[in-house]
């Protein structure tokens, strides 16, 4: 059970966490709450592999799948601002939705062949930092690269420029932004979207770098509603989201090593001589999600700070 | 021709034949409007006589359904906040528009096209600093706005207009929530925004302010012009006040001289903290007998609301007591007082008071579902309910379609209504009354007031609390004057400049301590 | 604004949505919901003829495979049955606004401690058949009320958010049972327990062929009956007692629900307990009823399909036997549908349109003649 490999693996599936989480964050942040992630995620995955499979270029899949997850976005984004229908329900129907649209039209497509992944590699000279090097820059995809990227630069969009300043503030009192000339209703459409292109980047990093194939709605095993409960636990800050996701990536990691050793700390190791223990270690990352939210919420109780205050209501002018 | 004479003709304003329809109501109905270059601009009327309406889309928030809006003479139509905005017209709401947990330069920033992209906030806090010296606005510009004052906050609205070069200004209600010695400062800020070129429309509903400051007055009344441009100096408050409501304003309602009876609410140096966390109260005392109408004065935002809601049990008091009939209430919950007969007007009609998309039979049982004979044991007999939906519909004058209809499609007035019947036909022995004539219109107020008096004369112990003194005055028995959480006194006289005083944050004591000093002398 | 030079033409009619004033009649509600269906029939016949199934002869073989003869009605009810209970269980959670989404982990659990009273056991195998019905419908009530306690304590205590705690509770529930399958009372080295005394089934029609020739290979199951009878009393806790009052209070508006003095803590808690109850049930009916043993693949997504279900009834229970009678159908004859998929897509398309029909409910639209603007 070695550390680093777990670490390291943890970072590379983390990513996964950290980009469906970086788009809810931003959708959450407009005021809306997106519980239909899972869905765009397997849409995600789903459609990236089909295509990386036709053309045999996975660019090309990762293109179409946030396009996918933002398409579907839209529904649900269209459901809520327009329709101004409750959005717990309408994210769930969405998720009902893209998973049924991902079965469909992803019939058949496991035992289709072999399929163009997106490169891995290590960066030089960095990788060679002991520890630190190994973990983060050795042999990783190159989504984990851009997951290092991404959410640095989300913080800043958010909190030190002026578009970040206007999203804030239609999540947190839209009347205020809408009278000074925002349009409410946009920034939130755009938002969502951004929501949907993420959670499709997400499930594009599934199938094509990290768990690569296609397993109908096995492939996400519920990661996206992890990254909604991950959501709460960040405190809707991409830092935090980002350090959520890695420690959730290693976790995930750890339960399949920890069933390999004959012995743990000197102690025999239950879980290598009882493999069905395993299932109770499957368990693990839910039960996690859920300490995590109780964790969230308290400091959010604390804090009195937490959601953006117009989080699930919808914006009607006059109100 | 004289340019300068001209010059003078050209409004800063002129709004023609404004015609706004709402569904089921006509809010404007062809209103003409002018506003002269540095003047002070009055828009007269009680609630719903459409104001707002007008100065909303004066303000780019709505569009007339026809009408002309001409600014400096040249024809505009604004499809959004923002043009109107740029054309110079800038509205400070009523319900300030204020993001509460961003700063004060971060709202006044909001919306703007500069900064670009990056946000180097310093640079704008000292300019908004300078602005706010310039007009007599200080505030820091560093300040979260949850932990400003509201007079602060009215001040970065202010400033939030003005940086955007606004030279029209809108005032929506703006001394509803400020205390007298405020509302002097802001006239005075006013007054130096006009004398530096602006313009400004003040809308309001208190006759003795509109006299006070406005340079010219129109009157609203139900969508329609009664009176333009009049110059308050000219006219009496009598005649404003006609014209605002169509007929002599202050009815006498028969008060009948009644002796108390015994205490029936008894608040002991109440402490309590209000929804940021910070002390509403700071030990209030007050004691309300049966029989009689205690009013509560104040400035909204004194403590009233934690008040209210300590002795109904919707907030935790740190400490003190609250003694119903003798009996212990301090922090228990709402259906201990309910219970013993404590009924509670809130504020907030629709938010708190009804359930919105539930029938009038269902919100109208809300208080008694859990006794005979509409509750038995673990049931709730339908037709008892329904039975008691009628009775109190018919008996209260309830408009609505049935007793089936959802309340959420019944007006304002119909609505405070169903709270009244609701928790008086269970002939309570405490009532806190919370503004329950807000937002209602001349016959619905009458109503409503009689209906309390008709209360006290049963014998109920009666706690009003309200925003406008009039009101108080013409009700109660005593009133007592609540300023930051404490009371500050007590009047049986009427005497409104005592009262005025008490509202400012001086003591009774105090004034009694002058008054023994000025006539020793 | 500009002086136009020429006259703009604008098509004549617009459509203008406007909040309605007055109360919507009776029946507008449930033609919304079978407008939702039918539309999604449509959509979903779209999908199938772009895949290249034929959509008219697959809804007609769906609904001769469901309703065609007394079988495979029988069947289809076989089918409803679970569907009913979740429903039931769904609609009481939503109609205090708590999103039991755990409806399918309850389920499980549900069916997990029906089978401790065979499979411990806690009942010697030949107890008399009403002895094990009264211990395995406690138990599975029991068991998801356990299973819904645990999010609803969270919520009422730390304010957590219930979608996400019960779908997490959903993946540990099959894991546990997982567990069980495999490793504890797995025969013979296959992934389910052994198969339960005759006298711990539930009866089936079937088994009155002797008397009534009818009933020869029919499966429905007492189920039906537990289902029925949990109907009505659904219906008349939330209608006609105390408690459903104060629970449509609590979902309608909880700041009028404190103000009336109802203790929400206590209901979030005592309401999700009572829809883990439900689902519970509905795993027990499953096993004892259908399958006779406790296995890993007992739910096709029951508790998921109940959402709809509840949602389509609008959270009705009689509604909801209606529904889940037409949702049955759809499961039993929608597994020989290809591509697989499709039931689940139809369902979500459902779920989507119901959802923004609801709309309709509170806006209405009018048309409005639009004379040439000049």
């Amino acid at each position: 059970m070695d550390l680093i490999i777990i670490f390291q693996a943890g970072v590379a599936s983390g990513t996964i966490l950290l980009f469906a989480t970086l788009g809810e964050i931003f959708a959450e942040r407009s005021g809306v709450m997106n519980l239909g992630v899972e869905g765009m995620m397997l849409i995600g995955a789903m459609s990236a592999y089909s295509i990386a499979l036709k053309t045999g270029d996975p660019w090309l899949g990762v293109l179409v799948a946030m396009l996918a997850g933002g398409i579907l976005s839209q529904v649900h984004a269209f459901i809520c601002i327009q329709l101004q229908a409750d959005q717990v329900v309408s994210g769930l129907s969405l998720t009902f939705l893209g998973t049924g649209i991902s079965l469909v039209l992803g019939e058949g497509l496991s035992k289709a062949g072999a399929v163009a992944l997106l490169p891995s590699f290590s960066i030089p000279l960095v990788e060679k930092i002991p520890v630190i090097g190994e973990i983060f820059f050795r042999d990783q995809n190159i989504m984990i690269y851009v997951g290092y990227l991404l959410f640095p630069l989300c913080w800043y969009f958010i909190n030190r420029t002026r578009p970040g300043l206007h999203l804030r503030a239609v999540g947190e009192y839209p009347a205020a932004a809408d009278a000074l000339g925002i349009n409410v209703y946009r920034a939130r459409y755009f938002y969502v979207f951004v929501g949907g292109v993420l959670a499709g980047l997400a499930g594009a990093t599934i199938s094509l770098a990290i768990s690569p194939g296609w397993f109908s709605d096995l492939t996400t095993g519920g990661q996206g509603w992890i990254a909604v409960g991950l959501v709460i636990f960040a405190q809707w800050d991409p830092f935090r989201a980002a350090f959520g996701s890695y420690i959730f990536g290693a976790l995930r990691r750890l339960i399949l090593d920890i069933q390999r050793p004959v012995l743990i700390l000197g102690l025999a190791n239950p879980f290598h001589y009882n493999p069905y223990y395993g299932f109770f270690l499957q368990m693990l990352p839910y039960a996690f999600t859920i300490v995590v939210l109780v964790l969230g919420s308290r400091e959010a109780m604390r804090k009195r700070l937490g959601a953006p205050a117009a989080l699930g209501l919808p914006y009607i002018r006059g109100q | 021709m004289n340019p300068a004479g001209e010059l003078e003709d050209i409004k800063a304003v002129s709004m023609h034949g404004i015609v706004k329809r709402f569904p089921g109501v006509l809010a404007n109905d062809h209103v003409n409007f002018e506003l002269c270059h540095g003047s002070i601009h009055a828009l007269l009327g009680e609630n719903g006589a459409g104001k707002s309406t007008l100065m909303n889309i004066l303000a780019g928030l709505y569009q007339p359904d026809t009408g002309v809006i001409l600014i400096n003479g040249k024809p505009f139509t604004f499809h959004s906040p923002r043009q109107a905005i740029e054309a110079g017209i800038g509205m400070v709401h009523q319900h300030f528009m204020l993001v509460p947990s961003h700063t004060v330069t971060e709202n006044i920033l909001l919306g703007l096209d500069k900064p670009r992209f990056r946000m180097h906030l310093k640079e704008y806090d000292h300019k908004i600093a300078e602005l706010g010296e310039q007009f007599n606005l200080q505030v820091d510009p560093r300040a979260r706005v949850w932990q400003l004052s509201v007079g602060e906050q009215q001040r970065v609205e202010l400033l939030k207009m003005l940086y955007r070069g606004a030279n029209v200004l809108i005032m929506d209600e703006p001394t509803a929530v400020l205390a007298p010695k405020e509302v002097e400062d802001l006239f005075r800020t006013l007054r130096t925004m006009v004398a530096a070129g602006k313009s400004i429309i003040f809308i309001s509903h208190k006759l003795h302010e509109v006299m006070s400051i406005a340079d010219q007055v129109t009157v609203l009344r139900r969508g329609k012009v009664t009176a333009a441009d009049i110059d308050p100096s000219t006219v009496d408050r009598a005649q404003l006040a006609r014209l605002m409501v169509g007929r002599d304003v202050l009815f006498t309602l028969e008060k009948s001289p009644q002796k108390p009876g015994d205490v029936v609410l008894s608040v002991k140096g109440l402490e309590a903290e209000n929804d940021k966390g910070l002390p509403a109260l700071r030990g209030a005392t007050l004691e309300v007998h049966s029989g009689e109408i205690v009013g509560l004065a104040g400035v909204a935002g004194n403590g009233q609301r934690e008040l209210a809601d300590v002795i109904t049990g919707l907030r935790r008091a740190k400490s003190g007591h609250v003694l119903v009939q003798g009996e212990e209430l301090t922090n228990k919950s709402p259906c201990m007082g309910i219970k013993m007969g404590v009924s509670h007007i809130p504020e907030d009609r629709t938010h708190v008071g009804t359930a919105p998309n539930l029938s009038v039979t269902d919100n109208v049982i809300m208080k008694t579902y859990n006794l005979p004979p509409i509750g038995r044991g673990w049931m709730l007999n339908s037709i008892a309910a329904e039975r008691y939906a009628v009775k109190l519909k018919d008996a209260y004058e309830i408009l609505a379609p049935s007793i089936n209809t959802p309340v959420r499609l019944l007006s304002g007035g119909n609505l405070q209504r169903l709270i009244l019947a609701r928790e008086i036909s269970s002939a309570p022995m405490l009532m806190i009354a919370m503004q329950p004539t807000r937002g209602l219109d001349v016959g619905a107020i009458e109503g409503v007031l009689r209906l309390l008096l008709a209360q006290r004369e049963a014998g109920a112990a009666i706690l009003l609390v309200s925003e406008e003194l009039e009101e108080l005055l013409s009700l109660s028995d005593r009133i007592y004057i609540i300023y930051d959480g404490q009371i500050m006194g007590e009047v049986l006289d009427g005497d409104i400049e005592k009262i005025g005083m008490m509202m400012t944050g001086t003591r009774l004591e105090l004034i009694q301590q002058q008054e023994t000093l000025s006539t020793g002398a | 604004m500009t002086e136009t030079s020429t006259p703009r033409r604008r098509f004549p009619i617009s459509f203008q949505l406007e909040p309605r004033l007055t109360d919507t009649s009776r029946w507008l509600s449930p033609a919304l919901s079978l407008g939702a269906v039918v539309v999604a029939l449509l959509i979903g016949g779209v999908i199938l003829a772009l895949v290249g199934s034929d959509p008219w002869k697959t809804y007609v073989h769906i609904a001769k495979a469901s309703f065609g003869d007394i079988g495979v009605f029988s069947d289809t009810l076989v089918k409803a049955t679970p569907l009913i209970l979740v429903g039931l269980a769904c609609s009481v959670a939503f109609s205090m606004r708590l999103w039991n989404i755990g409806a399918e982990g309850q389920f499980y659990i549900g069916a997990f401690t029906a089978s401790t009273v065979v499979l411990v056991p806690l009942l010697p195998d030949d107890s008399p058949g009403w002895l094990f019905l009264i211990t395995m419908i406690a138990a599975s009530l029991i068991g998801g009320a356990l299973w819904g306690f645990i999010p609803g304590f969270l919520k009422a205590r730390f304010k957590v958010n219930e979608v996400i705690s019960t779908l997490m509770m959903n993946y540990i529930a099959v894991a546990w049972n997982n567990y069980f399958i495999f490793a504890v009372w797995s025969e013979g080295g296959f992934q389910m327990s052994k198969v339960f005394p005759k006298n711990a089934w539930l009866l089936r029609l079937s088994d009155f062929s002797n008397q009534v020739p009818a009933f020869r290979g029919l499966t429905t199951h007492f189920g039906l009956i537990l289902a029925l009878v949990a109907t009505v009393v659904v219906w008349l806790i939330l209608y006609r007692s105390k408690w459903g009052y104060e629970i449509r209070l609590i979902g309608d508006n909880p700041e009028a629900a404190r103000y009336a003095g109802i203790p929400i803590a206590r209901h979030t808690i005592l309401v999700m307990m009572l829809s883990g109850a439900l689902a519970g049930l509905a795993g027990m009916s499953e096993i004892s009823g259908v399958v006779h043993r406790l296995q890993g693949a007992i739910s096709p997504g029951y508790g998921f399909t109940g959402i709809i279900v509840a949602w389509l009834a609008k959270l009705n229970p009689f509604g909801v036997v209606l529904v889940s009678v037409l949702f049955g159908a759809l499961i039993l004859a929608g597994r020989e549908i290809q591509p697989s998929g499709v039931p689940k897509l139809i369902q979500g398309i459902i779920l989507v349109c119901l959802i923004s029909s609801d709309f309709l409910m509170r806006y209405r639209i009018r048309i409005v003649r639009r004379a040439e603007e000049m």
